[in-house]
């Protein structure tokens, strides 16, 4: 999975809750610790696949979820990349909180 | 009064919690387990910081705010803020609300809680003005509301669902509907209706609607709520840190982080989230009609005996699990007292922070004994209930009054 875009919020209550609503309409969405040149206001932004960018453009505007802008942003993994579990579930099939199994 | 040996139903070492208008008990499995996998498993600071365990509190938190939005029919999470308790919920709307306006137009029934904040605006130069409301009937003129409401100058308008002394329901759909073709804001109190009965807050038509999180909505103590309108904007009460915007010295300007600063309750909010749920599975009509049963059940027990006096609606279907009795030659602290040591059934007695509902029922200054049941109440301890007033009012019946002699 390669994520090329980023959604930025103002505040981290509507990251959580786009991330919902993208997983629950199938579409691949995470979220990262917010890059700091895509947004200083909250904490955390939601990545994407960039080819679904129309797909979360919609679903954010049908769940009225308020959103600071959607940044073409390539994204380094680190978690997917030195194999260890993500930060949070990208599917929601790890447990509601995300995968917090110690190592 | 010896331990009753002689009460009807279940073991007298089983308590009869009937204390639901103070705080509901016991909360639901599913709120102990939901703040236990919260403790365990999320537990980092909400909005904070980026890390998993941060993440995942903020998740927790999101999702209770998604639940009771779909419980309680607000537009988006985004309209409901959480507070400490119904009292901040009511201090936020009320003190945001009042600003610019001269004339704050309440009921008699109203609770300390909005009763405080509005006489402190009256010491401050604002005029409270009280429409009379029948706390055996719910009858409120909504002639003399409209004419309060339109009777020039700026205005504010405040009103319980629910009394917390009788439990009788206040017409608060046609008052919010007065308010709006009026253009005055409206503010309820739905402390003592939220989960007890069917509530829609986007078709309600309240400006402003706070309630607590630990009572009908069966969460932990520690939580309110206050559902803000679409476009309905107050003053925040407090300011401070938000994880939000924090390159700005200035409070945002965005709900929810507008007025939620400082570190949230999220234990707490987890739980109401999972009693939110547990509330809408078992259905809110359901257990509207069954505490009407209950309250039928009561008002027929209770009847029935000599010496009880019993405020509130004749139907118990015109208001909520709350019946508040007067034992003649009993004072209601006393018979609180009895019904504990000797029944272990808890109720509450005196003013329950309403001088103004108790005056207007002719109930103060001495109070009533209030018994309020709740979701899991059962027949039994209703009868266990009625049981031991029977036998609190004959001891009433068979006992000099207590005199001060010097």
């Amino acid at each position: 999975l390669r994520w090329g875009g980023v959604v930025s919020f103002f505040a981290s209550e509507h990251a959580m809750r786009a991330e919902r609503v993208l997983q629950r309409a199938d579409v691949p969405a995470r979220l990262v610790p917010g890059p700091r040149e895509v947004s200083p206001n909250c904490g955390v932004a939601v990545a994407f696949v960039w080819e679904h960018e129309p797909a979360v453009a919609q679903a954010l505007r049908d769940s009225k979820i308020r959103f600071e802008a959607i940044h073409r942003y390539e994204l380094e993994d680190e978690a997917q990349a030195n194999g260890s579990a993500p930060a949070v579930a990208e599917d929601g099939d790890i447990g509601k909180h995300g995968d917090l199994r110690r190592p | 009064m010896a331990l009753a040996a002689s009460r009807a139903v279940g073991a007298v070492t089983q308590d009869v919690y009937l204390d639901h208008a103070a705080t509901s008990w016991p909360k639901p499995a599913v709120v102990l387990e939901a703040i236990q996998d919260f403790l365990e498993n999320a537990g980092g600071n909400i909005g904070r910081s980026g890390h998993r365990r941060s993440i995942a509190s903020s998740r927790a938190v999101s999702l209770a705010r998604e639940q009771l939005t779909d419980l309680l029919g607000a537009e988006t999470p985004d309209h409901l803020v959480f507070t400490k308790n119904a009292t901040e919920a009511l201090n936020l709307a009320i003190c945001g609300l009042a600003v610019g306006r001269e004339r704050l137009v309440t009921t008699s029934l109203e609770h300390n809680s909005v009763m405080r904040p509005l006489r402190e605006l009256e010491r401050q130069g604002r005029a409270v003005e009280v429409v009379p409301a029948d706390g055996n009937t719910g009858e409120l003129d909504l002639d003399e509301w409209a004419a309060r409401l339109r009777s020039g100058g700026t205005c504010l308008a405040v009103a319980t669902h629910a009394s917390n002394v009788t439990g009788v329901l206040l017409p608060v759909a046609e008052m919010a509907a007065i308010a709006a073709e009026s253009a005055v804001p409206f503010i309820v109190d739905a402390s003592q209706s939220a989960g007890h009965v069917p509530l829609d807050l986007s078709a309600l038509g309240a400006s402003a609607v706070a309630m607590p999180g630990h009572k009908g909505l069966l969460g932990p103590t520690g939580t309110g709520l206050l559902y803000l309108a679409p476009g309905v904007e107050v003053e925040p009460l407090i300011r401070g840190g938000t994880g939000s915007q924090s390159e700005l010295e200035v409070q945002p300007d965005f709900a929810p982080d507008k007025y939620e600063s400082g570190t949230l309750n999220a234990i707490g909010i987890v739980g109401l989230g999972a009693a939110a749920e547990h509330i809408r599975a078992a259905g809110v009509d359901e257990i509207y009609a069954s505490a009407t049963s209950l309250g039928r059940r009561f008002r027929d027990g209770v009847a029935a005996i000599a010496g009880v006096t019993l405020q509130g609606p004749a139907d118990p279907a015109d208001g909520v699990g709350i019946a508040s009795v007067s034992i003649e030659g009993v004072p209601c602290a006393t018979a609180a007292r009895l019904l504990d040591d000797g029944w272990r059934v808890m109720t509450r007695a005196g003013l329950h922070c309403s001088p103004a509902a108790h005056r207007s029922l002719g109930t103060a200054p001495e109070g009533t004994l209030r018994i309020s049941w709740g979701m899991d109440t059962t027949e039994g301890e209703i009868d266990i209930a009625i049981e031991a007033l029977r036998a609190v009012a004959e001891r009433g019946r068979n006992t000099e009054p207590l005199r001060t002699v010097a």
